[in-house]
């Protein structure tokens, strides 16, 4: 009986969900582009794009609980992938800005100039091409992962110390993208972008467009996620998550099955990072610092582990918090929360609002059932209610 | 005529009279010289230098080196000179008698920069003679430095005077220096000189050879040579400071490692807020400090001893309470651990923050722990060297406290099996409270040491974190040895690839490093042999 619940309530939630994020990612900017600016159902522009920010915290979260949530990897280093996607972005932004740039050189970004480049080096080349950089925003973070997974689980580098390892991943690569020669910017990174394929990214409509993106990004994020954790394969993830020996003993390639996850999983947060650099207008080397990937990992545990529903309403509960604390009279104890945040959660709700609310649903739900069975027994085994109750 | 040569002889003494005591200040060469700096003319000035400094009067050293600071003012209409001290009182140069104020049209005399090399070398010359050991030891090397023909007389004097043994290798340094720059220098005397210098072996000493100019075959030829043995000597000499740079790193990455390898070793827990107990033993240090210089200032350079103590006792006693009140009810979910360890961390320095404030403060260095010595070619500083003797007496402790106390022999039986342990009557809950407070004490203590080398600040814990799981990861867990292995290779490691790499990139390397080695061993370098597998 209560697999069936548990598939039955994860599906009515999955539904939930995308019922809410195809009508915010319609009826937000519609609201933004066609009602009269002041007016009190239009959303104002700046909320389009801070909401923008919170879909693709969504996505970066989804891609977490992917590998957290349903393989028991935790990574403290997937900021990293985030920001390698929005840097492929930010360097198609770059190119796009073309002779407009305040140095005004029509091949070389401002920085480059600054810094006394003669030619782009070759790792810009290609990212005037929309398509080059799109391809690379999935490219980059996969193959990292890719070869970082391929190295740590064919070792067998599990638990903690591979959450240390890949922490030291980002770390790294915070200290290299500071660089100034390293070639992306340095420790300003890149900003003043002017238009994305030949739309001003400053632009209301194109705020819009980038919003209803991201959201359409979140849900196809979701149905792939979905897709994987409630195929066969999904079902040995989890079993990895739960008894990685015994499933190696069992004749699963353990390793194969978490570098597919661990990539896919980077990939998804890698367009989460370029469908974010545009909105903010600004990336820069602080994206990996090793904090900013740790509290993505508390969005999913508040929200709920392995739920993927909860990862994203995670992160959007979380980051509103921020938002509403860090912009008032609040903002000094903002940290006491965000701590105080990540230790309640883990001791006092470790499955996290939606995994809390699915189990408490589903008991609510067997003792109904229960009741419903009793007082059908008391009535002499009139099965009356029970079926009007599955006919619901 | 008697009359009349008498009342002649008479006016003559007179005058004599009167320009022996009227007039003293037009008398000397000394003076003269003084009153050349009124001229406001660079040549003027260089002669009056030369005259000044070897005049051997009492006032020559405070003259020049008032002309070195901007403090020599001179009067262009009277020709006047006068010395400003640093605390506002003037003087007549010419006379030493102290004057009200110094006139408004006076103004400091100025020097371009050959003037000022004259003016170093003069000051070196005078100060050869100083009773001081350190000022003559200090003017040496300066006269070294300039070699100016002028000071050899000076040097000379000074030699045969001279009883201390290093001011006398420092003067017979500067002599050679100066013989070797001296161009009607015999070769003979050259060739010693050559030889001297390439004694000293260091890197002023080479860049002396490399721009002697042109000079006989035969010292051109020992110069080379001598450059040649210089340049070994130095490469050796700059192995030995970076393995110094090396051992010291490693010793801050020990101190902050070794409270984290206990916990990770004997509970399996990753405490990210390792760090911040770190920062609250350096903060304990801090107001250590602050109650001495408010209350006892006389015991300023007892506040470390002091500190130590009360920095383990507060770290200790509130890892004790974050045992007990959030990880025990987290064991068996290393992960979940970590992320709560991280919320406390996150809580710990906000709160730290909101008591003394985001900006960094002020923890001073004892007397005993500034300053620094030579050793060769390198100079090692005294902060450093107590550092490393203190780490080393920390693990000598903690390695004889896990080996002969009780509370050691649990704690090691617990790292090896916790459920055998448990079995045999050891109450683990209360072996893990203590491990975890004496972790964290541990980490107090390496604050109060690092508050002596870093700035205090809220965020000083976050700085070393990763480094220290870097340091545990690498050396193994559960085995206090291989923390210090991992602490001194990867610091050493680091220093020696700072040079070829630079800072950041050898940082990265030494990172990327980890992670292809942890490829190799994932249990680290020293990993316990057993049958552990996980669950």
């Amino acid at each position: 009986m209560t697999p069936h619940m548990l598939t039955r309530s994860l599906d009515r939630g999955a539904t939930i969900f995308l019922a809410v994020v195809v009508a915010c990612g319609i009826l937000i900017p519609l609201s933004n582009l066609l009602l009269p600016a002041g007016s009190f159902l239009q959303v104002p522009t700046y909320l389009v794009a801070l909401w923008g920010k919170y879909v693709c915290y969504a996505i970066l979260a989804l891609s977490i609980d992917l590998i957290w949530g349903y393989c028991g990897i935790l990574s403290l280093g997937h900021g990293a992938f985030f920001a390698l996607g929005g840097y492929a972005m930010g360097m198609y932004l770059m190119r796009q800005i073309g002779s407009r740039g305040v140095y005004g050189n029509p091949i070389l970004p401002d920085f480059m100039v600054f810094l006394n480049y003669s030619k782009l080096p070759w790792y810009w080349y290609g990212f005037d091409m929309f398509w080059f950089a799109a391809l690379m925003v999935l490219i980059v973070p996969g193959l990292l992962a890719f070869c970082f997974g391929w190295l740590a689980f064919r070792s067998r580098v599990t638990g903690v110390y591979l959450s240390i390892i890949t922490q030291a991943m980002t770390y790294a690569l915070l200290l290299a993208f500071f660089r100034n020669d390293f070639g992306f910017g340095g420790n300003n990174g890149m900003t003043d972008f002017k238009d994305i394929l030949g739309f001003n990214v400053q632009a209301e409509g194109t705020r819009a467009a980038l919003f209803a993106l991201s959201c359409l990004a979140l849900i196809a994020g979701f149905l792939i996620c979905r897709a994987i954790v409630s195929s066969k394969l999904g079902k040995v993830l989890i079993a990895v998550r739960d008894a990685e020996s015994r499933t190696r003993f069992l004749g699963y390639r353990v390793e194969s099955y978490k570098l597919f996850v661990f990539t896919v999983s980077a990939c998804m947060a890698g367009v989460a990072g370029a469908l974010y650099v545009p909105q903010v207008g600004i990336i820069n080397p602080s994206e990996f610092a090793p904090g900013n990937s740790i509290e993505a990992v508390i969005w999913v545990a508040v929200g709920g582990r392995g739920t993927l529903v909860g990862a994203a309403l995670g992160a959007v509960v979380v980051n509103y918090a921020k938002t509403f604390f860090t912009s008032g009279m609040l903002a000094p104890y903002w940290l006491f929360m965000l701590g105080a945040m990540f230790i309640l959660v883990t001791l006092l709700l470790p499955k996290g609002i939606v995994g809390t609310f699915n189990a408490w649903w589903d008991s609510s739900k067997e003792r109904r059932d229960a009741a419903t069975i009793a007082s059908a027994a008391a009535e002499d085994g009139v099965a009356e209610p029970k079926m009007a109750e599955e006919a619901q | 005529m008697p009359a009349n040569l008498s009342a002649r002889l008479c006016s003559l003494l007179l005058s004599l009279f009167l320009i022996a005591f009227a007039l003293p200040a037009l008398a000397g060469p000394f003076e003269d010289a003084v009153a050349k700096f009124a001229n406001d003319d660079y040549s003027d000035t260089e002669e009056a230098i030369g005259v000044v400094a070897g005049s051997g009067n009492k006032l020559a050293f405070p003259i020049i080196s008032a002309l070195q600071d901007g403090r020599l003012m001179a009067d262009p209409d009277s020709k006047k000179v006068y010395v400003t001290g640093t605390d506002g009182k003037s003087i007549d140069a010419a006379t030493g008698l102290a004057v009200a104020s110094v006139p408004d049209s006076a103004s400091a005399v100025r020097l371009n920069n050959r003037l000022r090399r004259s003016v170093d070398a003069a000051i070196g010359s005078l100060t050869l003679q100083s009773p001081d050991i350190g000022a003559r030891l200090q003017a040496a090397q300066s006269v070294f430095k300039s070699h100016e023909e002028t000071s050899l007389e000076a040097v000379d004097g000074a030699l045969a005077k001279e009883t201390n043994r290093s001011v006398k290798a420092a003067l017979g340094d500067a002599r050679a220096a100066i013989l070797l720059f001296k161009p009607d220098a015999t070769e003979v005397e050259k060739l010693e000189a050559v030889a001297t210098i390439k004694a000293r072996g260091d890197q002023e000493a080479m860049a002396l050879l490399t721009g002697m100019g042109d000079q006989p075959a035969s010292v051109t030829k020992a110069a080379a040579s001598a450059i040649g043995s210089i340049q070994s000597s130095l490469a050796v000499w700059s192995m030995v400071q970076n393995a110094w740079y090396g051992l010291s790193l490693g010793s801050v990455l020990l101190l902050a490692a070794i409270g984290l390898a206990i916990t990770f070793g004997v509970m399996g827990v990753i405490n990210m807020a390792h760090g911040e107990m770190v920062m609250i033993g350096a903060y304990t240090t801090f107001v250590v400090q602050e109650v001495i210089r408010t209350r006892y200032p006389g015991l300023f350079d007892y506040s470390l001893l002091i500190a130590v103590p009360l920095a383990f006792l507060v770290a200790g006693a509130l890892g004790v309470v974050i045992e007990r009140s959030i990880i025990r009810f987290l064991y068996g979910r290393p992960l979940e651990t970590l992320l709560a360890t991280w919320g406390l961390s996150l809580v710990l320095q906000q709160a730290v923050r909101t008591m003394f404030g985001p900006t960094n403060r002020e923890v001073g260095n004892p007397s005993w722990m500034s300053g620094a010595f030579e050793l060769g070619q390198i100079t090692i500083t005294y902060n450093r060297l107590w550092i490393l003797v203190f780490t080393l007496a920390v693990f000598v402790i903690l390695l004889a406290m896990l080996r002969y106390t009780a509370l050691g022999l649990e704690m090691r039986a617990v790292t090896q099996n916790r459920r055998m342990a448990a079995s045999m009557g050891i109450a683990t809950s209360r072996v893990d409270a203590l491990t975890f407070g004496l972790g964290s004490g541990i980490a107090g203590i390496a604050g109060v040491a690092l508050s002596q080398i870093d700035n205090v600040s809220p965020n000083l814990g976050q700085s070393y974190i990763i480094d220290s799981f870097m340091v545990v990861v690498f050396g193994g867990v559960g085995n206090l040895w291989g923390t210090l292995v991992g602490a001194f290779t990867l610091g050493i490691a680091n220093k020696f690839l700072e040079p070829v790499a630079g800072a950041v990139l050898g940082k990265i390397a030494i990172l990327v490093l980890i992670i292809l080695f942890i490829q190799k061993r994932p249990r680290g370098l020293f990993a316990l042999k057993g049958r552990a597998v996980e669950a």
